[in-house]
Parts: C-alpha cells; sequence; structure tokens
C-alpha cells in the first residue's frame, strides 16, 4: 500500500460516499453543540421536520454563553438566561447528554472533549466553532462548522467535505526558557502569515512536538485556524495514549486494547507525501506577544513595533496602519513596558491545569500591579477541581487574581464579560480581532506565564526576568 | 435555500486584507438579532463612528456603493470563526456574491448554504475589477456574474472566466436542500454504521 498521511487514513476510513471532484459524504463520529449554537440549530432542525439522528454521539456543553462570576445561576447574565434555558430545553428534548452549568464535566467544548476522552485518536470530530482543530492535538480529525453544517450532521450524522491539501510542519529543537508551545505556534503564524494555511490540513511533527505534554499539543493545534488551516493535527504515540487511559469515556476493557490497535495504525507513514513542508527551528524562538489586530500581528516581547512603510503593497501597509491606530501604538517603540489594564489567562487556548501551573509559577508570591485586573478562569470544571487541590487558586488569590467558573468568558466577551473602550490586556486567547474582548478593547495574545508577568508589572514584560 | 443564477449590480472595493468574521458581524448582535435582520450590524465597528453616526468615509457608506450587490475583497477574507451569521449579515446587506483572492475555508463553505457566491480570483484580476469599479460621483458601474456560464461580464462587456466546483455550483443553481439530498441516501449512512460498529465498538458505546 503507498505511503499514507494520518489525515488520509482518518479522511479515507470516513467516507460513506465519494462524490468525485474531491467532495465525499464523510461520517462524524464525534459531534458538541455549545449554548450558543444548541437551541437554535435544534430548533430549525425540528421545524423543518427532521430528528437528530444519532444523540448518542452528540454531546453539549454550556461554556460561551455562561457566567464565570462564583456562585453563577443561569440568570447571572439577565439577557443570557433565555439562551440558557432554550439550551437546556432542547438538548433534553433531542436526548443529547448535557454537561450543565455547575456540573462535573461542563466547560469549553475544546477543553472537555480531550480531558472526558471524548476525543480520541482516528475519530472525526466536528462541532459549531472554529476552534475544533483543538482536538488534532490527540489525533483527531476535527474541524468547525457552521450553523447549517451542524444541522445536517444532526440530521445524518455525516458531512459534505472536499478534500483539503496537506501541509506538515516540523517543529524541530528545544525551546528555550520561558518559550510554551503558544510561543511556537504564534511564531510560525507570524511567519506563515494569517493566511498561510489556508485550504490546508495541517500536520504537526518534529522532535519539538514529539517532546510535548498532550496540552501543549491541544494549544499548537487550537491555533491552526488563525493561519487558516481548519485542521491541524499530531500523530497519535504513547504520550497520547497514556493521557487518555482511564479518562471518564475512553475505551476500556477489551476496547482499550482493540481502540490501541487501530490508534497504531493511524501515524503517518514514511515517505508519506505533503504538498508543502515547513521546518521550524524552535531553538530561534523567543516570548512572543501580538502588536496588532491579527494574529500574523506577532513579535518576540524584545522587539519594537514595526513600520508599515516595511510593507509589501499598500493594502497591507493600510492595514498595519489600521491596526497601530486602533492599538493606539507608536512603530519603533519596544513592545515591553507598554502598560495594561488587565489581563485574562482562560479559553480553549490556555486554559488547562498545565496553563494555569505555569502561570501560577509567576504569580506565586508576588502582586497583581494595582489598577490592574486580572483573571484567572479554568476551562473547565475538572481544571478548576485539579488547581484547587494544588491550591493554585490560593496562589492566584494571594497575588490579586480573580478566581473565576469554568467558561468562555473575556475570550469572546459573549457572555457580558468585556473590557471597556480604550483599554489593553494581555490575553492568554487566540484572537486579538478588534472589538473581540469588547468594542475598542485592546488584546495582546501570549502565553500563561507571559500574562501573569504582565499583571505583575503592569505593562508588557519579559517573562524570563521573573523566572530562576 | 434561494438559488443563485445570475446578477447584475454594482461592485463595492473594499481590499483590506484579512476581514474577520466578528468584524463582519460581532458576538452581541449575533446572538441577539434574528436572520434577515442582520444587515445594520454588519461591519458595525467601521460603518459607525462611536456616537452611532455614520462614518461618511467608510466605502460601503458611500452613496454609490449603497445598492451593491458584489463586494470586491481582499486576501483571506472571512477568516476566524465559524460563525454562520456573518455571511447572512453580508446578505441582509444586500450582498449575494463576494470576489476575493482567497477566503476562510470555513466562510467560504459558509457563503454556499446561504446562496452567497464566493469566487476565488487572482490578486492581479481582483485589483482591476476594483479599477473597474470606480465611480464617477455617485454613480458606479454595473457588473454582472454569471453562475450558468461562469464568467464575470465587466462593464465594458468583457468576460473573464471563474470556476466553481462542479456540485457546489449545481446546488447553487438549483437551491437544494442538502439534507434531503443525504437522508434520499439514508441506507448508505446505515450500512456505514453497522460496519462501523464492528469495526470500532469503542466508538459507539461508551
Ligand atoms: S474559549 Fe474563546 S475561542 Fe475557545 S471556544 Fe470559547 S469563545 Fe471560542
Amino acid at each position: 500500500m503507498a505511503a499514507s498521511t494520518l489525515f488520509e487514513k482518518i479522511w479515507t476510513s470516513h467516507v460513506i460516499s465519494d462524490l468525485g471532484d474531491g467532495f465525499a459524504l464523510l461520517h462524524v463520529d464525534r459531534h458538541i453543540l455549545h449554548d450558543l449554537n444548541a437551541m437554535k440549530s435544534l430548533v430549525e432542525l425540528r421545524e423543518r421536520g427532521y430528528a437528530v439522528r444519532n444523540p448518542e454521539l452528540t454531546i453539549a456543553t454550556p461554556d460561551h454563553g455562561v457566567s464565570t462570576l462564583p456562585g453563577r445561576n443561569i440568570d447571572t447574565v439577565p439577557e443570557g438566561a433565555a439562551l440558557l434555558r432554550g439550551y437546556l430545553e432542547e438538548t433534553r428534548r433531542a436526548g443529547i447528554r448535557s454537561f450543565d452549568m455547575n456540573e462535573d464535566g461542563q466547560g469549553i467544548v475544546h477543553v472537555i472533549g480531550p480531558e472526558l476522552g471524548l476525543t480520541q485518536p482516528g475519530t472525526l470530530f466536528v462541532c459549531g466553532d472554529s476552534h475544533t482543530c483543538t482536538h488534532g492535538g490527540l489525533g483527531a480529525l476535527g474541524f468547525g462548522t457552521g450553523r447549517s453544517e451542524v444541522i445536517h450532521v444532526l440530521a445524518t450524522q455525516s458531512i459534505y467535505q472536499k478534500k483539503p491539501k496537506q501541509m506538515r510542519i516540523n517543529f524541530n529543537g528545544t525551546p528555550g526558557k520561558g518559550v510554551t508551545a503558544k510561543d511556537l505556534i504564534l511564531y510560525l503564524i507570524g511567519q506563515i502569515g494569517a493566511d498561510g494555511g489556508n485550504g490546508h490540513a495541517v500536520e504537526y511533527a518534529g522532535s519539538a512536538i514529539n517532546a510535548m505534554s498532550v496540552e501543549g499539543r491541544l494549544t499548537i493545534c487550537n491555533l491552526s485556524i488563525e493561519f487558516g488551516a481548519k485542521v491541524g493535527m499530531i500523530g497519535p504515540d504513547d504520550t497520547a495514549y497514556d493521557y487518555l487511559h482511564g479518562r471518564r469515556f475512553s475505551p476500556a476493557g477489551a476496547n482499550w486494547d482493540r481502540a490501541i490497535a487501530h490508534w497504531k495504525t493511524l501515524p503517518t507513514d514514511a515517505g508519506a507525501k505533503f504538498d508543502r513542508e515547513i521546518d521550524v527551528n524552535v531553538a530561534n524562538v523567543g516570548p512572543q506577544i501580538t502588536w496588532g489586530t491579527s494574529p500574523q500581528h506577532v513579535i518576540s516581547v524584545n522587539d519594537v513595533v514595526p513600520d508599515p512603510a516595511t510593507a509589501g503593497d499598500a493594502a497591507r501597509r493600510d492595514a498595519m496602519n489600521g491596526a497601530l491606530d486602533y492599538m493606539g501604538l507608536t512603530p519603533g517603540q519596544p513592545i515591553a513596558g507598554t502598560p495594561i489594564d488587565w489581563v485574562f489567562i482562560g479559553s480553549c487556548t490556555n486554559s488547562r491545569i498545565s496553563d494555569l501551573r505555569e502561570a501560577g509559577a509567576i504569580a506565586r508570591g508576588r502582586k497583581v500591579k494595582p489598577g490592574v485586573s486580572a483573571w484567572v478562569v479554568p476551562g473547565s470544571q475538572q481544571v478548576k477541581q485539579q488547581a484547587e487541590a494544588e491550591g493554585l487558586h490560593e496562589v492566584f488569590k494571594q497575588a490579586g487574581f480573580e478566581w473565576r467558573e469554568p467558561g468562555c468568558s473575556m475570550c469572546l466577551a459573549a457572555n457580558g464579560e468585556l473590557m471597556p473602550r480604550g483599554q489593553r490586556s494581555v490575553s492568554t486567547t487566540n484572537r486579538n480581532f478588534e472589538g473581540r474582548q469588547g468594542p475598542g478593547a485592546r488584546t495582546h495574545l501570549a502565553s500563561p506565564s507571559m500574562a501573569a508577568a504582565a499583571a505583575i508589572e503592569g505593562a508588557i514584560t519579559d517573562v524570563r526576568k521573573m523566572m530562576v | 435555500m434561494e438559488p443563485f443564477i445570475r446578477l447584475t449590480a454594482v461592485a463595492a472595493p473594499l481590499l483590506t486584507p484579512n476581514i474577520n468574521t466578528d468584524v463582519l458581524i460581532r458576538v452581541e448582535p449575533m446572538i441577539k438579532v434574528p436572520k434577515g435582520k442582520l444587515g445594520p450590524y454588519c461591519f458595525e465597528a467601521w460603518r459607525y463612528l462611536p456616537d452611532r453616526s455614520e462614518n461618511p468615509d467608510f466605502i460601503l457608506n458611500k452613496p454609490a456603493y449603497r445598492s451593491a450587490k458584489i463586494l470586491l475583497a481582499g486576501l483571506n477574507f472571512g477568516c476566524g470563526s465559524s460563525r454562520e451569521p456573518a455571511v447572512w449579515a453580508l446578505a441582509d446587506m444586500g450582498f449575494r456574491c463576494i470576489i476575493a483572492p482567497g477566503f476562510g475555508d470555513i466562510f467560504f463553505n459558509n457563503c454556499f448554504q446561504s446562496g452567497m457566491l464566493p469566487i476565488v480570483m487572482p490578486v492581479e484580476t481582483v485589483e482591476k475589477l476594483a479599477k473597474l469599479a470606480q465611480s464617477q460621483g455617485d454613480l458606479a458601474p454595473d457588473f454582472t456574474v454569471d453562475l450558468e456560464r461562469q464568467v464575470i461580464v465587466t462593464p465594458s462587456g468583457e468576460d473573464i472566466a471563474f470556476r466553481i466546483d462542479a456540485l457546489k455550483r449545481r446546488a447553487l443553481l438549483d437551491g437544494l436542500d442538502d439534507i434531503g439530498v443525504t437522508l434520499a441516501a439514508k441506507a448508505k449512512i446505515d450500512a456505514f454504521q453497522a460496519n462501523d460498529l464492528a469495526q470500532r465498538p469503542w466508538i459507539y458505546r461508551y
């Protein structure tokens, strides 16, 4: 048999019918609904006269619209209460397993999939959310879909897709001090641009990926969509199997052995061909921070804000000028030392236990600068419980951070948790788009430890100065 | 879904690269405002000044382009979130066709679900079209987009060919409901799952 890639193997084994021209109808193994799409999708499905084909392959959790205020309930955000009630009613009516607001298992869709063992190597995983690429960190083929596709999946447990091209990105070497998975992927986006992966399924490989924890891999895959790749994935290995063993919905008993045998057939064969291949030497990467309004607007923390005069063409120059204007920055100014008002540690990019440990190591024994609002929002109930068992919540609280309930919170500001116009944040999220954290709010993306360091300094700062 | 066959309309040039779906529709109106009424919220942050008055400098506010149904866009248009209301908001503003050097992959898929035609053209062609779309005072010229023939007809009558995947083109021309089509072949899904259950029981029983 010809050498084949991880992506190809999963794609081929999920084809229900081949429609020619690269199009196929694919089987969906796992589908997650969230509070922003569940009610409207399920109502429309019903109104069009269809039923959920496989409710047992669908799960749901409220994350985008829930308050993260300690002691929250369904009415904490009054404008969101109708949406949450509709969510509860419709998921129940359709027989879909929901992990409700204050129930074990609740959390951000892309955090709970892996931690519950619902995300598995070789599964085709979809969700009406672009960061579904995250699940590729465990060797799943995951991608985000629009509302119409969600309804199609609910009705048919399948989805039409055109086969994308394939790209492999090799991260080789050992990252330096203070350099995390988040820095590696932000650096890559800066190199190849916000559209560098358009039309491609991306596989990450190389010695830095092999040595990386599953949580780091999930962070890497999470940002695939930020350079246009709908799919980002990593070949499953012992690190992935160890992570999945014994999780709530992981295969167990005889099925575990059968699953492992299957998973071991999945990694890309030697000699398999990619349409494009990129090598990154991670030893050259420093802690990253964004300066503009696209994830490609990223620099090393010791660099200066770039000059639009260096842009290739007029449209790019205008875009850079617009971004600088929005962000209130001047070309040539060092990014370090820029004062900030907010720090947000959370989101499906960086709200897992390892992220909180990294941020906690910086916060421990230090104080948040007066005037800075700093939030830690764990990605799930499970992350929150684990962090509390380790005493991390006390570390954060003593330093002056707010310790909150699981949800998307200020990543998207869909639940009313937003930053005032003109204020500036360092956030561990994935999008520094205009208005993302609130109209007129200015977002700088960085790693959890860089965000914690910014909270302490009250300004963008090189975290390595705070590391022993 | 409303079929797309042929369209003659003004084309508005907005070539900023990487326009993301958060810019097309912010999250609050996306949640609160129903499909069909999203037009006023499309490009909200750019169309209005902080006091909610219209920004006269924004291209889509200029009298010549208010009736535009074709958008000439920049690289990576519609990148970011999967939110389909980004397409609905453009549709509610009157757009039926977007011509750009490239699109966000999820946005591109979403377009076809709402009868919006996304056409990929080389950068130079989009720039040329943008020049041809320049207004004289309050008047901008008409272009025709013909999906049947797969050509854009410029104001001077020149044909510029484009290509849409045959399957997607058919669906747009006919305004198909793809769930109906898929369920007509339900036996294939049943057979796939029966076979797969034997191979990977842990996917179905957990
Ligand atoms: S944390 Fe942010 S990016 Fe992730 S799913 Fe929630 S809103 Fe989307």
